[in-house]
Parts: structure tokens; sequence; C-alpha cells
């Protein structure tokens, strides 16, 4: 491509949007659906962020099931398929299923990759490419303010910017001897560690795939954090280490050379007279002993940033292990109005994380959604543009929930965290709010409503909750959980009425 | 505004707070790793009283009011903790908590909070002294 012909030359818009990950391709389209300008730029040379990159091991840890008890491309779908991203036309949709070998329902590192090429090409998402963004700066002036965001080809103005850059910048904690780590990023081809003692600091999902991968190579390998590894066949969610990478834990307990270390980390030293190797020295934080473990390698898989550049200096708070932005329900930075956030940096907003289970919005199948949501708002909150608030008659309510519990992928991927409204509009009568955060409609009060959701408890058990607005008021109203998770039936029509009644009593008998 | 602080300084700062003055430095570098850290704006709605499934939560920055059927119960600050009579009875959240100005929290899923306490006998005792003090308080007022 010519420099003439790169799209989004240096200038003013309505909106930049930062990174060409799913984050933002996704919201990318998603503000085209919603008639909002916007340039999107990207330092990476093509689309795909992280998964140009990683997992180290190629293969992701969210499925998509290329044969599913719903047709591939409809909406009912993308329950079953969590790496596709969103589209309206059917040559955009479910592309992540026709792109697998068969081999495995997590879909390799380059088939990911491919799928959001080919998603960018069929939808017509344009992005500057090899755009830097270096700097960014706050505009206060009478038409509102705004920002300067400075990159390697220029300067754009924008009122409001959409980061999605991802949360993939390696971090490692100070510590003595951290450098003489390397990070996760900075790991070698797995035969390289063949015959080497290997020592992992941190026992998440990307220090039990290293471990993992590196089983058939390394002679032994300890994985050291200061608390006990959670698993998600525990948790009974997405928190904690992934059931497929659960093996290294299986040969700890079985004595096969796998440590699993509750520890804290004093030091890391080169050992005296050792031929290159380190001396690793930890405190138990279980018995308080000190342990010192003597090895060739230290990988610190301890996470990830969000690479957000100068925005804490211009007033984005940002808090926690993974830096995350301060935001709102909406993806707004509470202390920077006007800079959003798309892509896996919006798991900042966790919403109730209710029964200990968070959200999928660190996930492709939970941000996108999340984009489709942030965009609707955006286009009312900032461009003023009147979005569609479809009727619903009385005698089709129930139906409507019901439908939506059994087909809307929105609420199955993004339980007690985006939830459908019904709203009693006093002039209007009963209409179709959209999806919304959950702790909007909580929060916000409002004529009576109904919003739908579904959730999960830490038991395994996923139900349907409905939470009625009633004078102002806010009811949690939870469904019996069924054991095949059909909630369109008769008996659970019959409790979605009796529920809504609740809120409108006029709703006829179904 | 900066308002990270890094982990030595939240190791630190929660070092001092009752609720876990007894614990060695290695347990309280855990304690991080086992809690997550979040942060609340002014004005948000923290606990949803009526709402199940809330968690358990230690202010490590910032205010909040207590808040039952529209009545200001209490005020929180930093090194109170909020969250854990709901967990521990099995009950919905019988308050709202509102931040007063931001907020950053330790928070715990309320799942976990049972065998956190039971590994953690120290903390399980200081939390019984604040809720016997709580609740001497509470006879002294009439409330």
């Amino acid at each position: 491509m010519t420099e003439s012909t790169r799209p989004f030359p240096p200038g003013s818009y309505p909106v930049v949007v930062i990174g060409s990950g799913p984050g933002g391709i996704q919201v990318s389209y998603a503000l085209r659906r919603n008639g909002i300008e916007h340039a999107v730029i990207s330092e990476d040379p093509s689309p795909g962020g992280m998964f140009r990159r990683w997992p180290h091991f190629q293969r992701l840890l969210s499925w998509t099931k290329p044969h599913a008890p719903e047709p591939v491309g409809s909406r009912a779908y993308e329950r079953y398929d969590w790496n596709s991203l969103l589209a309206d036309e059917p040559q955009a949709r479910a592309l992540q299923p026709g792109l697998m070998d068969g081999t495995s329902y997590f879909p390799s590192r380059p088939e990911m990759e491919q799928n959001l090429g080919l998603f960018a090409e069929r939808a017509g998402i344009a992005i500057r490419y090899g755009c830097r963004w270096t700097a960014t700066r706050r505009i206060d002036d009478a038409e509102g303010g705004g920002f300067v965001v400075e990159t390697t080809d220029g300067e754009y103005r924008a009122p409001v910017l959409v980061v999605a850059v991802g949360v993939a910048e390696p971090y490692s904690p100070p510590g003595i001897g951290m450098e003489l780590t390397h990070h996760y990023a900075e790991v070698r081809p797995a035969e390289s560690y063949a015959g080497h003692r290997v020592l992992m600091l941190g026992k998440q999902n990307s220090g039990f795939e290293l471990a993992n991968g590196l089983l058939p190579w390394a002679c032994s390998i300890a994985l050291v954090s200061p608390s006990p590894a959670k698993f998600s066949v525990q948790t009974n969610s997405l928190a904690g280490v992934r059931a497929r990478y659960v093996q290294p834990y299986e040969d700890f307990v079985l004595g096969g050379g796998v440590a699993v270390l509750n520890a804290a980390l004093d030091r890391i030293e080169r050992t005296e007279g050792g031929d290159g190797s380190l001396t690793v020295h930890l405190r138990r934080t279980d018995n308080g002993n000190e342990l010192a473990i003597e090895v060739d390698d230290v990988i610190s898989a301890t996470g990830f940033v969000s690479p957000l550049l100068d925005l804490p200096d211009i007033g984005c708070s940002i808090s926690g292990r993974s830096r995350l932005p301060v935001i709102s329900s909406w993806w707004e930075s509470t202390t920077l109005p006007g800079v959003f956030f798309a892509g896996t940096i919006g798991q900042a907003a966790k919403g109730l994380v209710k029964h200990g289970v968070p959200a999928n919005s660190g996930a492709v199948h939970g941000a996108r959604y999340n984009s489709q949501v942030l965009a609707r708002y955006m286009a009312e909150t900032r461009f003023g543009k009147s979005m569609e608030r479809p009727s619903v008659a009385l005698a089709d309510i129930v139906g409507v929930i019901a439908s939506e519990l059994a087909d809307a992928p929105e609420l199955w991927h993004q339980r007690a965290y985006l939830a459908r409204v019904f709203t009693v509009d006093p002039s209007s009568g009963l209409v179709d709010d959209g999806v919304q955060p959950l702790t909007h409609f909580l929060d916000d009060g409002g004529p009576n409503a109904v919003g739908v959701t579904l959730e999960a408890d830490g038991t395994g058990a996923i139900f349907p909750v409905l939470y009625t607005r009633i004078a102002g008021d806010i009811r949690e109203r939870a469904m019996v959980a069924h054991p095949l998770l059909r909630y369109d039936g008769p008996d659970a029509r019959g409790e979605i009425l009796a529920i809504v009644r609740e809120a409108i009593p006029d709703v006829p008998a179904d | 505004m900066r308002v990270m602080i890094d982990r030595d300084e939240l190791i630190d700062a929660i070092s001092g707070f009752g609720l876990f003055s007894d614990l060695s430095a290695p347990q309280l570098e855990a304690i991080i790793h086992i809690f997550d850290e979040r942060m609340f704006a002014e004005g948000e709605t923290i606990v949803h009283q009526g709402l199940s499934g809330s968690g358990f939560f230690v202010i490590v920055d910032g205010e909040a009011r207590v808040e039952a059927d529209g009545r200001e119960l209490a005020r929180l600050q930093r090194g109170d903790f909020f969250g854990e009579v709901a967990i521990l009875i099995g009950v919905p959240a019988i308050a709202d908590v509102i931040a007063t100005r931001q907020m950053r929290c330790l928070v715990l899923p309320g799942p976990q909070l049972e065998s956190f306490l039971i590994s953690h006998p120290k903390v399980m005792y200081r939390m019984l002294q604040a809720q016997t003090r709580r609740l001497r308080a509470a006879n002294r007022t009439g409330t």
C-alpha cells in the first residue's frame, strides 16, 4: 500500500481508535454500524494484535465448535464459537470454524490470526497500519475539548478516543535478581530447554501453559507464587488455570518431577561455583520456612499490563496488577472523560462479579459484545443519535424473554454483566431497551422495567436471573436451574410470567 | 492523577490494618495475590442491598457510606472491611455500600471466604474482635 492509499492520514476525526487486535477491529465495525465516523490506527503491520505472536505454544484457550447444536452463522451459534468477530453480513459471520483443521476445537494461533484478517477484509475494516501512538495531550477549548494523539505519522485530533491496545505488555515485578529471569514473552523454542531445570514465577494460565509445553523437554519444573493455584474446574468459571493446562499439576501430585510451591520470592542470584545456574531463594507462605532451589532458567510468568503509554500522566487513573484503567460501566475512564476502552482492557469494568464469577470481558467472546454496547452508548451520548427501541406487545414479552434466554449469546457469555432490558415507557408502552451493562440497569433508576440476564453461582449451575425495577426498587429473581440449560419450556415460561407481572401487572397469561 | 501503587506499597499499607496485623511478610504477600484489587469511582454502588453473591471487601484507600432502606447506618474508611455478614450467614446483602470518594479495595469472592478464614485463623480472630466491637457499639446505641 502506497502512502497515498493508506487510510486515515493525520488530522481531525470524530473518534480515533487505537489498536488492530480483535478489540480494535470489533469496535470499529460497531462504530460504523452506528454511523460514527472514526479513524483506526495501529503500530502493527497487519491485523491480529497479540494473536500475531501468542499464545507461545500456538494453541488458543478459547474454543470454537465447528459442529454445534445451532446452525453455523446463526446468532445462537455464537454461544459455541468464542473466536469469530460479530457482523451482520453473512459473509463476515462465524469465520473461525471454516478455518480450522479439525485437530482441536481450540483454534491454532495462525488460524485465529487468519480469522481476524479475514474478518477485517470481508467486513471492510480500514486500518492505518505502521502508525505508532507515541504520546497524548488533552485539548481544553471552547468546543468541548478533546485529545491530540501523537503518532509516528503525525498528529490526530479527536474529541473521543477508543483505546484497544490489549493487555499484552510483559510485566515482571521488581525484586532482587529479577534481571536474571526472562519473561513469558521472551521464552525460547521448547527444545532449547532440553534437560534444563526450570523455575516458573507465576501459577496462572501463562505459567501453566509454559510448564505444560516444557513437560517433554525440561528435566524438572517448579511453579512458584505466594498463593495456591486456582483451577477453572474448581471455581466453575474462567477464573483460574484452564483445564487443558492442568497436566503439570497432575505430574506434581503424582511425584513426576514438577513442584507446585506456595512461596514468595526473596531473591535470585547466580549459584556460587555453578555452571551458569541460578539459585532462587524463597520464603514459603504456607509454613514460613526458607527454601533455596538451584535451576538453569527462571521464567517470569507474572503477567501482562496494558500499554497505556502516557494516559496516566494526563489524568487516567489505573489500578491493579494489570495496570488497568479505572473505568465506568460504559468502559469510559472515570478520571479522564472522553477516553473509552475496548477489547480486553474492558475487563477493568468488572461489574458485580457475583459469587466470584467474573465476566468474560478479558476474552474475545465477552469483549466483542461489550464493543457493540459501547458503540451504541457512544452514538447516543456523544453523537446525539436516537437508537431504535422496538415496541414489545404485552402478550409477547414472555416469549421474547424465553427466546433470549435460549439464544442470546450476549447473555450466555457475559453472565451477570450484560442484561437485555425491557422498560415500560410512559409514552410508548413496553419497549426493548437493548443490551446494557447490568450495573447500569441496577443503579440508574427509571420507570418499571425488567433486566434479563443469566448467572452462575460457582456451583456449576447456570440459570436466568430477572431483575425487576418497581417504583425505583430493584428485586432479584433467580429462576430454577435446568439440568440441560433449557429456559424456553413451559415451566420456565411460567416462572418468567410470574416475575414479569411483578413489574408489569398487565401482562396476559402466556 | 496516577494512583497506582506497587506491590510493596500495598503490602505496607495492609500490614497496618487490624485485620491483617498478625500476618508475616510472606503471608501479607500471599494476601495481595489471593484477593483481587479493585477501584470504585465516587458514587459507585459496591454492594447492593437485597442482591445475592457479593464479595468480602477490605478498604485500602477511600471512604464509603453504608445505607439500608435509604437510611445511613455507618461510614467506612481505610482498614475497614464489609460484605462478610451476608456471606457468613448466607443471605442477600443487608445494606448498600456506596463509595463517597474514589476507593481502592481488596476483594475476596464470597465462596472463598470460609476457606480463607479457616486457613488464616488469626484473621478470623481479628474479624471476630471487630464484629464484637460493632455489636457492643450497636447495643450501646440501641440500633
